[in-house]
């Protein structure tokens, strides 16, 4: 055999993708099976049930995931506003395969717009402040991956967290931008009261609607946040939609070849800057686009709220559900954000659990976390060699 | 811009105080980086650890500024011993639980990353949670002093007092200004004999260039790795306490801003580079100052992030360039 | 087929060279791996590039594909400068390449792959793909006819939805051939091909290159087994050191003296047969 393990580093390496086995995720397993092989009309209707279920989930008051001591549509809408942001950091890390570990700043930005123009330096309106927070982070992505993209991996990430502190400590100290007290006073989202909806109240296994706890549709107030989770859960769908628009296209394709082998995919006419760069403002669109619900729900922010510590909590939802693999993504978002509100206690112990959640991923099931580049040790070309040397004994 | 030149020498000397502390805290990232091109994240836990090795040692001895100078000594090697042990502890744990498996698995390099961000994050919960670990073993009363207030700044008590020694240009040095500039320095040339001299050193310098190539040559690939690490935990350790003297405060969270600060010094001067990485301190240290002189100290570590992100877009190999591994295309 | 010029790639006739190497040379720091090597690619022609190890091969293999920038010389393809384009700009110009280790997209099935390579003359961006406008509709189903063609010329269509790396050795290696074709290029460069080949499937794959070089590409061809490279190749290049020390026919270059001392001088156990 001529392999010639000492020739010089080039491009020489072997596809490393393949020696770290499957793709992290629940995607390709049985379930995922069962379900593409129902008859369409049922996959559909299991589906809008399923659809159904979740817009119901403030009112049915459900015993065991509901919180008793806060009003659990406050929490779905924590729980739906992380999904979002995962989302979004899952097209950057699980598609196109950047580790961002400021994507904390994207949610800021956009929060940030929202409260800046709706209520310190301007009073627009809701409708208008949406986008133009949408419009901001993406110029704002477009323009820090421009440059950013071009570094190598690891060293990514670490500019990227440079970045995400330098939008935080800049928000803290500039006065126009609120600095350390932040901002007040951020505009709802507009109210439209058309009729009341009413809560189930169970009595063991009886659910009763009770006539007295409704939630008005569609009042954006402080008391009853059920609205708010409807409005993200929509945003979600919309998102979603728009996801599989562009991974069954060539544009997720090159996202997945790309993160697969990138030197490869660029020699088979991918255009891999382009498409990270493409990436990276999808993600910041999302990112942004959720923050600034964030913020007309809050009514308030300050830069306490976007903390480095956002951004590794991010990245462990996506990590922790499969990067890459949009529903382990929402699975993880779930858990990072609904276990710290359903155990309250839990709270402080949330960054630890994840520490050592990370550390155990990323040692144990570190396949599909983040795809490999092609490595210039042997480990792989020796399985495919002892495979070839044991096709030529066989000749 | 008044300011700066009024406060020229002041910011100069605490500069070159603030950089020697960095350098020391760079050169494990640099050590690590160069033999393995690994970024160990979890490098400001090891200097955090040691800073409460620092402090703990200095409450249970209990000694008051102002003591007879060989017992403010004797305290201050201990406090030092202490610092050193622990953090090299650290850092071989953080060799063993997080990377280790990694390395042999020659898993990608992301993926250690995030293997070292998993570890310092909970490591530093471990120290902001101590009052609650104290209290699983039934220990929270009788460790009171060393848990207690555990999210909130732990003092530390300088057995020495401070005092000036000279003046420059309206600025008095003080004893430990020249302390921690000079110990930095000296340990910087220690390394630096150490690297290039021993047997060990060889061998680090062998595997940053060429492990399989180094492995041939006889050298026992993983107990470099562990000497690496070791060697760089021991450096925080003794920056632990140097700051500590400085700066005289220390928290559970103190490690992060420090270890990008620190991080950002090593690749400014070079990463794989020891003499880099303690001139990369003090540049920082110094463009801190300089910058929160003409900009306002609010954006202090703006400056530091902005270089950060500066050098690794456009010189990422520094101001030395890498030099302990192989260069990168 | 994949002579449909798709409008950016420059044409060259018949017979003419169509990639051509002028005194490139190479340096990465004290080493010169390429030292003033010139020969021209014909169209239509299979040139195959062998020479001992460490000759150069593969990092001419580079130079000539784009990945690295010559120090001095110039590489044209059909009469244009390769330059500082991009790698992707020089697959669309019409070269493309397998490895000499497999890297296949592995987490993605066969056909996936394949469309990737069909993707290289695609135009559709977010909005195209967002709205499923006619572009995007036109394209898919375009790079689809290509890939399952391309991946029936290769045998591959019953595997179209295998995971990649769940193929067989041979297989995968087809895959990236098929991958390659199906970035539509004039001009078909393989990087050690038959490695790992039993005698049989070498002999299989020397009928695949004189077909794939009759369905119009040319190939350009790196090999070690001297049987296989003098078997199939139209004419042959010698490396050595760097430096180009034959051009010719099989025939000629086989006696040449300088070759054949090339050859000896170095380990015979490093080379898989004999002149």
């Amino acid at each position: 055999m001529t392999e010639g393990k000492a020739s010089p580093d080039t491009e020489s390496g072997p596809a490393r993708s393949m020696a770290w086995g499957p793709r992290l995720g629940w995607d390709r397993g049985a379930l995922a099976r069962r379900t593409t092989a129902l008859p369409k009309p049922v996959k559909w209707t299991l589906i809008g049930l399923l659809v159904v279920v979740l817009y119901a989930l403030p009112l049915l008051e459900l015993p065991i995931i509901s919180t008793p001591d806060t009003d659990f549509g406050g929490v779905l809408f924590t729980v739906a506003s992380y999904v979002l942001v995962a989302l979004g950091l899952n097209i950057v890390l699980g598609y196109a395969g950047l580790l961002d570990l400021g994507y904390v700043g994207f949610y800021a930005i956009g929060a940030y717009t929202v409260a800046v123009l709706g209520s310190l330096q301007a009073q627009l309106s809701w409708w208008l402040l949406i986008p133009l927070a949408v419009i901001v982070t993406t110029i704002s992505g477009i323009l820090l991956g421009a440059p950013t993209l071009r570094v190598r991996g690891d060293y990514l990430a670490i500019v990227t967290l440079g970045f995400g502190e330098i939008i935080r400590l800049t928000a803290l100290n500039t006065e126009w931008l609120g600095a350390a007290k932040g901002i007040t006073g951020v505009p709802r989202p507009p109210s439209v009261e058309l009729f009341d909806v009413p809560h189930l109240e169970w009595e063991g296994a009886t659910a009763l609607i009770d006539l007295d706890d409704t939630t008005s549709f569609l009042s954006f107030g402080v008391a009853d946040q059920a609205p708010y989770y409807w409005l993200t859960l929509t945003v979600i769908f919309l998102v979603l939609g728009a996801d599989r628009m562009l991974r069954l296209s060539r544009i997720g394709r090159g996202w997945e070849a790309t993160r697969e082998d990138e030197d490869a995919a660029e020699l088979m006419g991918v255009p891999t800057f382009k498409f990270k760069l493409l990436a990276f403002a999808c993600g910041a669109f999302i990112g942004g686009l959720s923050g600034a619900l964030f913020a007309s729900r809050q009514g308030f922010i300050n830069p306490e709220s976007f903390l480095l510590l956002l951004s590794i909590l991010f990245v462990a939802a996506v990590v922790v559900g499969g990067a890459g693999n949009r529903w382990g993504v929402i699975m993880g978002a779930i858990v990072v954000a609904y276990l710290p509100e359903r155990f309250r206690g839990f709270e402080e112990w949330r960054l630890l659990v994840f520490g050592v959640a990370l550390l155990l991923l990323a040692n144990f099931r570190p396949q599909g976390l983040i795809p490999p580049r092609r490595a210039k040790r042997a480990q792989a070309v020796d399985e495919q060699l002892d495979a070839l040397e044991e096709g030529s004994a066989r000749a | 811009m008044s300011f700066l030149i009024d406060n020229f020498v002041e910011l100069t000397v605490t500069g070159l105080v603030l950089g020697a502390v960095y350098g020391l805290v760079a050169l494990g990232y640099t050590l690590v980086y160069g033999v393995l091109q690994l970024i160990n994240f979890a490098h400001s836990e090891v200097w955090m650890f040691g800073s409460f090795a620092a402090v703990w040692v200095t409450v249970a001895l209990g000694v008051a500024p102002g003591s007879a100078l060989p017992v403010v000594i004797g305290v201050l090697l201990l406090a030092l011993l202490a610092a050193m042990t622990v953090s090299g502890g650290v850092a071989l744990l953080l060799e063993r639980v997080a990377y280790r498996r990694l390395i042999r698995l020659d898993a990608p390099k992301l993926v250690a990353l995030i293997s070292a961000i998993g570890a310092s994050f909970a490591l530093a919960e471990l120290m902001g949670l101590r009052d609650r670990v104290a209290g699983w073993f039934g220990l929270r009363d009788t460790l009171d002093p060393y848990v207690r207030s555990a999210r909130d700044n732990t003092r530390f008590q300088n057995p020495l007092e401070t005092e000036g020694v000279f003046t420059v240009g309206g600025y008095t040095v003080s004893n430990v200004d020249i302390i921690i500039i000079v110990s930095a320095v000296l340990m910087m040339v220690a390394l630096d004999q150490f690297i290039r001299r021993t047997r060990t050193g060889r061998g680090i310098r062998a595997v940053a260039q060429d492990s399989e190539a180094a492995a041939l040559m006889g050298v026992n690939r993983n107990r470099i790795i562990r000497a690496t690490f070791l060697v760089g935990g021991i450096m925080a350790g003794a920056a632990a306490l140097l700051y500590l003297m400085r700066f005289g405060v220390t928290r559970w969270n103190a490690g992060f801003l420090l270890g990008v600060k620190a991080f950002t010094a090593a690749v400014l001067g070079g990463i794989g580079n020891v003499r880099g990485a303690l001139l990369g301190g003090f540049v920082l240290g110094l463009a801190e100052n300089y910058g929160s002189a003409l900009i306002g100290s609010e954006w202090r570590d703006v400056v530091a992030f902005l270089l950060l992100v500066v050098i690794l877009l456009f010189r990422p190999t520094g101001l030395l360039g890498e030099s302990l591994g192989r260069a990168r295309a | 087929m994949p002579s449909t010029s798709v409008s950016e790639q420059p044409v060259a006739r018949n017979g003419a060279a169509l990639l051509s190497l002028d005194d490139v040379s190479i340096q990465f720091g004290g080493l010169k791996a390429l030292d003033g090597v010139s020969f021209d690619v014909r169209e239509g022609e299979i040139l195959g590039l062998i020479g001992p190890n460490g000759a150069g091969k593969t990092t001419c293999f580079n130079v000539m594909t784009g990945v690295y920038q010559p120090t001095s010389g110039e590489v044209r393809f059909a009469g244009e400068r390769l330059g500082r384009r991009k790698r992707f700009a020089i697959t669309r110009l019409g070269i493309a390449r397998t490895f000499q280790n497999i890297r296949l997209f592995g987490n993605m099935t066969a056909l996936e792959n394949v469309l990737v390579g069909a993707d290289a003359h695609h135009r559709t961006n977010v909005v195209d793909a967002l709205f499923r406008s006619p572009r995007h509709r036109r394209e898919e189903r375009e790079g689809e006819e290509t890939a399952r063609d391309v991946m029936r010329f290769l045998g591959l269509e019953r595997r179209a939805d295998e995971l990649a790396r769940n193929l067989s050795y041979g297989e995968q290696r087809r895959l990236e051939i098929a991958r390659a074709m199906a970035t539509k290029p004039r001009l078909l460069c393989l990087d050690e091909p038959a490695a790992g080949f039993n005698p049989a499937e070498k002999a299989q794959l020397m009928d695949l290159i004189r077909r794939i070089r009759d369905r119009g590409l040319t190939v350009l061809l790196i090999e070690h087994d001297m049987s296989l490279v003098m078997g199939v190749s139209d004419r042959v290049a010698v490396l050595e050191f760097g430096r180009k020390i034959a051009e010719g026919v099989p025939a000629d270059v086989r006696n040449d003296p300088a070759v054949i001392a090339a050859y000896l001088g170095t380990d015979v156990d490093d080379e898989e047969g004999d002149l």
